[in-house]
């Protein structure tokens, strides 16, 4: 079941295996800043699997040099199109967290969000 | 092509385009940059909703005029653009009733921030509506994402900031998911535009290969989607989001924003993967169980609840159950009953919140359930919409939520296994409902013993009361005009195909 297929789709495999690490820790984690370094993982977990489905043996990035214009000479650049834009989107969410953080930690003088949750309920705002 | 067809793009385009100037304009112009861009989205979709009921034909408009495989396409349809006329009229409506608390709520110097929250918001759910794109529609659930965090997050205090960050990392965790399924579907058909996409995955099917991936990306799709739409067990971020926030956000929030995911979900389900294949996955058994689970649960936790506003919130999660458990029967008519009910709750829900806020004003700000004794009688008007909308929520005839849970009755029953455990859910969240609902519309008009409290009538908040107004109005509406509303949604669901 697992022989050549799995050896062909390694880099796949990789992929995925760390969008669950970065899924796993954005989840469980209670410390802010390694939810957020687990929010990075995933996300660029997915631009690994996107890279490694766009690429094709022995072909170079499409961009054209020396004249050259075939199809066959250039790998897929639209999983690399997806990826720039993928990027812009984690960045910004990612800077909304670190902000958001920043408040937490000026208000409360800790990261673990479950410590803020039950001084939340304390204060009973 | 007719100038109408342009509508779809203008929308998008003119609720950005607003956001971005509404940056460096003073709060004041700022707010009336808001009206007349939510007044003219909605005219305009008024307007395309009438050309495509004329025409009957669901037309593509192609962005910069690059052919199907490349270039980036808006769909519209009559259903799209009804629910971009109807996400007009909620916003405008939610933003009216909320106008006025928002002095209180938010810094004024902050109020052009809020107005450009908004903006987006508008912009990104008319873009979830209209898409033909998966991509974009992921890019639009993100910019999604960040402006609901804004409005939530605009009142300073504790309670939502932490909502807000407990809101980021559910809705990551959704689009992380989400952008995974839609990464291994790009992998599996080679396209991005939902009909290409639709018939590489009919050859897929045909063929028989791929079943595996296949089933693995609709999974990753509709938990990513679900998660961000707060089904139950995914909805702890939700009541502070709602019970903490702004009360325009709270309105917003519950009635728009996490029905555009729906509503995106809906669409990839016909547009993408083909109805049938959807019905025949097993995900469907999933969103089945957890959309029971979420109408009972949710309304456990608003009977347990002792402030009126967390448990206003608290229902949504039991309403989103609804909405899950509809899709989750698997028939046409169960998916129209899942439609009709996005409509009807996201019209009771803010009438709700926007009432609430209106009874917590006379009872010096209080929220505690004994602090609310008598404010019917104190805020006439806002007791009363909170009577209708109560009602509503419970399944009174005439109202919008007897259409929802009658439509929901039909489906189940026609259903071989699904029949039981659904029939058995409504009947015990319909007494659930009852049970928290009439409890605060009978605290409401016990009459109160205390001399000396705020009274407020509608002649001193005059939009307040006519904002109130017009949602009884539109409950009452989709209450008394089900039958066209039903069969418009039919309409608009076969165009989809």
């Amino acid at each position: 079941m697992f022989g050549p297929n799995l050896f062909h789709n390694v880099g796949g495999c990789v992929a995925v295996i760390l969008f669950g690490i970065g899924f796993s820790n954005l989840l469980l984690q209670k410390n802010l800043i390694k939810k957020i370094i687990g929010l990075n993982i995933m996300d660029t977990a997915v631009y690994l699997y996107l890279a490694v489905k766009g690429y094709i043996t022995g072909r170079a990035a499409p961009i054209v040099t020396d004249g050259v214009q075939e199809v066959e000479a250039y790998i897929n650049p639209v999983p690399s199109g997806l990826v720039l834009t993928g990027i812009v989107v984690s960045v910004s969410v990612t800077a909304i967290m670190l902000s958001l953080t920043i408040r937490l930690y000026r208000r409360y003088h800790t990261l673990d969000l479950d410590e803020i949750s039950m001084r939340l309920k304390k204060e009973g705002l | 092509m007719r100038f109408v067809q342009n509508f779809p793009f203008f929308s998008i385009i003119l609720s950005m385009f607003a956001g971005i100037v509404s940056s460096v304009l003073p709060p004041r112009a700022a707010k009336w940059v808001n009206t007349v861009l939510i007044v003219t989205v909605g005219v305009m979709s008024a307007a395309l909703l009438t050309f495509l009921s004329g025409t009957g034909e669901p037309f593509v408009y192609r962005m910069g005029h690059f052919p199907a495989p490349w270039g980036n396409e808006i769909r519209a349809g009559v259903l799209e653009a009804g629910m971009a006329l109807f996400f007009c009229i909620i916003m405008l409506l939610s933003m009216a009733g909320g106008r006025k608390k928002l002095i209180g709520e938010v810094e004024y110097s902050k109020h052009s921030l809020y107005y450009i929250m908004v903006d987006l918001l508008l912009s990104s759910l008319l873009a979830l509506v209209y898409t033909n794109d998966l991509f974009t529609a992921y890019v639009f659930v993100e910019i999604n994402t960040i402006s609901a965090c804004g409005l939530i997050m605009i009142r300073q205090n504790g309670r939502t900031i932490e909502a807000a960050v407990r809101y980021m990392i559910m809705s990551l965790l959704g689009s992380g998911l989400f952008l995974m399924g839609l990464c291994t579907l790009y992998d599996l058909t080679g396209h991005l535009l939902m009909s290409n996409i639709r018939e590489s995955v009919e050859q897929i099917m045909e063929q028989g290969v791929y079943t595996v991936p296949l089933a693995i990306t609709i999974g990753l799709i509709s938990a990513g989607l679900a998660i961000k739409s707060a089904l139950y067990p995914f909805h702890t971020w939700l009541p502070d989001a709602y019970g903490y926030s702004t009360v325009s956000s709270a309105a917003m929030l519950s009635s728009l924003v996490s029905k555009g995911y729906i509503f995106l979900l809906i669409k990839i389900i016909y547009r993408v993967i083909g109805f049938e294949a959807f019905a025949q996955s097993k995900i469907i058994d999933v969103l089945f169980v957890f959309g029971v689970l979420g109408m009972i649960f949710g309304s456990v936790s608003a009977i347990r609840e002792n402030d009126i506003r967390r448990m206003i919130a608290f229902s949504s999660v039991a309403q989103i159950g609804y909405i899950y458990m509809g899709m989750g029967l698997g028939t046409q008519i169960g998916m129209t009953a899942s439609v009709f009910h996005i409509l009807s709750h996201a019209a009771t829900k803010s009438l709700l919140f926007i009432a609430a806020i209106g009874l917590t004003d006379v009872s010096r700000g209080s929220r505690r359930f004994i602090d609310l004794t008598g404010a019917g009688y104190r805020h006439k008007m806002a007791g009363a919409a909170f009577t209708v909308g109560a009602l509503s929520m419970v399944g009174i005839p005439m109202f919008s939520g007897f259409v929802s849970k009658l439509l929901f009755a039909e489906a189940s029953v026609g259903h071989f296994y699904k029949m039981l455990p659904a029939v058995i859910a409504l009947a015990v969240s319909t007494i659930l409902n009852a049970i928290y609902f009439m409890k605060t519309a009978i605290r409401i008009y016990v009459p109160e013993r205390r001399m000396g409290r705020e009274v407020i009538t509608a002649g001193q908040e005059p939009v307040y009361a006519a904002v109130l107004v017009c949602f009884i109005l539109l409950n009452i509406a989709l209450g008394m005009l089900s039958q066209p509303i039903v069969e418009w949604i039919g309409t608009g669901l076969s165009m989809f195909g």
